[in-house]
């Protein structure tokens, strides 16, 4: 496979075939993080630069131990949007972190579309790392790498993804990345919170949560922020968790063998009840896991580890 | 004296269309002759043959951002782009800094455009105090000071009450208020149409239902009080569904939409493009055609460009920080002329408007008709010109635009105003000073 892309923005561009040989560079990734020593020195020299203007632990954590295990040096650098406002904008910070000669810019901005803007005006490699409500591509890459692992195969799985699809950035990235691999997606949530539109997508739309679980293979979580609540996008928070809450009932519909997945951080006893967040079919930990070796996939081929 | 020859004179205003030769003198219009060009004739003489002479343009809806935001545009800056546009004279809205709530700013608008202009400028004033919504702006005042109408576009006036007090004060003295429709609660925080593109690209949504609320209110307060209400840069289906209804039901209410509303859907937003941003936003393909039908039949009155010069500063950056708005005074005309092309729009009815119908809601005298005695307003348009819209074409002092780069057909090779040749690619006639 001959690897192009200097950026990794999103998957909405992506052929199946190169989601494939992320997945098949992060397996080799995953072998290196089972040695006693586990480093390489592919990215010795080179550097990258984590420019967050979000809150972010486990992405971040993720991105910064996937190019330590490659010999890169990882830099973080926070911003907070508040901070950009009293003055400098998101370009004049990200030209300044540029000057610095990184090799990689992992980004992560609360804007839709801030990431594609920037690798407008920016000649480095950039990794999008969550940009808004538009793609979260790393995220999609490892929720697939563990439902591979988990499954061995996605076409043909029935995938369902329950909660705040409108805002979801894990969820536009989930479908692009499952749907090329013929996974069939099934999308549930409250009306206010999953636009009829999304139906373009070819996923299936369901406003009941056991219609969405019934028979499933994979069932994603996502995260209900509680700011929405306010914003009258449903009543209550015991409301929200009533009727689009996974817990036992509800996951004993789905097929014998299901997963439950979430992107984290978990709203425990909120989107998905206490005792199923930590029983044996949630996946959420091998997430994580998997999260970097992905990501040192991903590190390496922009770094131009595959030529 | 001048004499423009030879060109297939539309004025609508007068039910005028047919070649003819027609003479200006003293910054008015002299008449029309027929037959043979008159020989001798003592003054310029221009030649338009295969060319459509018709009034000079008028935009009734621009931001010259003069004073206060100088660095955007300025007056003598924007009506030079009016005039490379075929404009001789525009509508300029009130949110300037300070904003022009005041005799003493629509003098000082006035005063400038006079020493400075390449076309007309005529002030629209706020019909809020600093645009703030709260208590009416010092109508008769600043109508005597020379302010055309009174809107406080870019704000949609909140309160209904406020609103029903603008419209019934108003009415007497006959301007119109225009009003930017737009109920703020449903906007929520929208930077795009909420529909597929929105929501596929992750961009907080504006429903249509966010304009069509607040013209449905305005309507029934204008029936309510029997003031005169303009409906600026209608964008959706059922706004322009609503004023059909207005009309029918006789009420005094007329619109207008802006040339990005029937050329680009929210399509254009694809790659977070911010110079496809600007509010209300681009709507869908269903918003676009029911807007082109509009403008057919005769619902939709008028075409205004909403020009709305930014630096590059605050369009340069992510797209929901991104200011709203685009330049449009030199593309107006020729997006406009588009509609013509098999034969969707007839020639005249494009010419009213652009001329005719917004100097016809403005009450501007002796504006938008070749009639004898007008203002010596003219444009003179090449319909089959095929040219590109390059940055460094562009006579505004911003150059957001999404037609850089655009093939276009048809412009304006000629506009003069009251007399004065503003705007000239004609050979052997140059501009005046």
């Amino acid at each position: 496979m001959d690897w192009r892309r200097k950026h990794v923005l999103g998957l909405s561009d992506f052929r199946p075939e190169e989601i494939e040989f992320v997945v098949d560079t992060a397996r080799s990734m995953e072998e290196v993080l089972t040695r006693d020593i586990k480093k390489v020195p592919a990215l010795r020299g080179k550097t990258v630069v984590n420019l967050f203007f979000e809150p972010s632990t486990r992405t971040r954590t993720s991105f910064e131990i996937a190019g330590k295990r490659l010999s890169a040096d990882v830099v973080n650098f926070s911003s907070s949007v508040s901070s950009q406002s009293k003055g400098e904008t998101l370009l004049d910070t990200a030209r300044n972190i540029e000057a610095m000669r990184p090799s990689i810019l992992v980004i992560r901005h609360n804007a839709s579309g801030a990431v594609q803007f920037l690798s407008r005006h920016l000649s480095c490699s950039i990794i999008n790392a969550g940009d808004g409500s538009n793609e979260h591509p790393t995220q999609a890459l490892l929720d697939l790498y563990t439902i591979l692992k988990s499954k061995g195969k996605v076409a043909g799985l029935k995938i369902a993804i329950v909660g705040d699809i409108l805002h979801s950035r894990v969820a536009r990235s989930n479908l692009h990345c499952l749907g090329k691999l013929g996974a069939t997606l099934w999308l549930c949530g409250p009306a206010t919170l999953l636009p009829r539109e999304m139906a373009r997508t070819g996923a299936t739309l369901t406003n009941d949560i056991r219609e969405a679980v019934r028979d499933a293979d994979v069932v994603i979580m996502l995260r209900i922020q509680l700011e929405r609540q306010k914003s009258a996008y449903f009543p209550s928070i015991r409301e929200y968790s009533l009727k689009y809450g996974l817990n036992k009932d509800i996951f004993a519909l789905a097929k014998e063998d299901a997963v439950i997945m979430h992107p984290g951080p978990i709203n425990r006893g909120v989107e998905i009840s206490n005792d199923l967040a930590d029983c044996s079919r949630s996946l959420i930990l091998d997430q994580v896991n998997s999260g970097v070796a992905v990501r040192m996939a991903l590190l390496y081929l922009l770094a131009g580890g595959a030529q | 004296m001048m004499l423009i020859q030879g060109g297939r004179i539309i004025d609508p205003a007068s039910g005028r269309d047919e070649v003819g030769h027609l003479v200006l003198k003293d910054g008015m219009v002299e008449g029309v002759l027929q037959g043979d060009p008159p020989a001798g004739f003592d003054g310029r003489i221009v030649d338009a043959g295969g060319k459509w002479v018709v009034p000079g343009l008028v935009d009734m809806h621009v931001h010259l951002r003069d004073p206060g935001y100088e660095w955007k545009e300025d007056i003598r800056t924007g009506t030079a782009a009016a005039a490379a546009g075929g404009f001789a004279s525009v509508a300029c809205m009130a949110n300037t800094q300070p904003v022009n709530d005041s005799p003493e700013v629509t003098k000082y608008i006035l005063e400038k455009a006079r020493r400075e202009g390449s076309a007309d400028v005529f002030p629209v004033a706020a019909v809020s105090r600093g645009l703030e919504g709260k208590e009416m702006t010092d109508f008769a005042e600043v109508a005597e000071a020379g302010a055309v109408a009174f809107s406080d576009d870019g704000k949609y006036i909140a309160n209904p009450l406020l609103m029903r007090r603008a419209m019934e004060y108003a009415r007497p003295f006959g301007f119109p208020i225009l009003v930017h429709s737009e109920d703020r609660d449903l906007t929520a925080g929208g930077a795009a149409n909420e529909g597929w593109t929105a929501i596929r690209m992750g961009i907080p949504g504006a429903p249509g239902a966010a304009e069509e609320v607040a013209i449905a209110r305005d309507i029934l307060i204008a029936r309510q009080t029997g003031g005169r209400l303009h409906l600026q840069h209608i964008s959706t289906k059922m706004g322009v569904e609503l004023l059909r209804m207005a009309k029918k039901a006789g009420l005094s209410v007329t619109g207008e939409t802006a040339p990005h509303y029937f050329t680009l859907t929210d399509a254009a937003l694809e790659g977070y493009d911010t110079n496809a941003k600007m509010n209300p936003p681009l709507r869908g393909e269903e918003d676009r055609m029911a807007i082109l039908e509009g403008l057919r039949d005769g619902t939709i009155d008028a075409i205004a460009s909403d020009h709305a010069p930014h630096d590059a500063f605050v369009k340069e950056c992510e797209f929901a920080a991104a200011a709203n708005g685009i330049i449009g005074l030199q593309t107006s005309l020729t997006l406009t002329l588009g509609l013509a092309e098999g034969g969707k729009i007839a020639p005249s009815r494009i010419v009213e408007l652009l001329s005719a119908a917004p100097a016809r809601i403005l009450s501007l005298r002796g504006k938008g008709t070749l009639a004898r005695g007008a203002d010596a307003d003219v444009a003179v348009i090449d319909p089959a010109a095929e040219w590109e819209f390059r940055a460094q074409d562009v006579r505004s002092k911003s150059k957001n635009s999404p037609f850089l780069g655009w093939k276009l057909r048809g412009r304006a090779v000629l506009t003069v105003c009251r007399g004065f040749v503003r705007h000239s690619t004609i050979e052997g006639v140059e501009a005046d000073a």
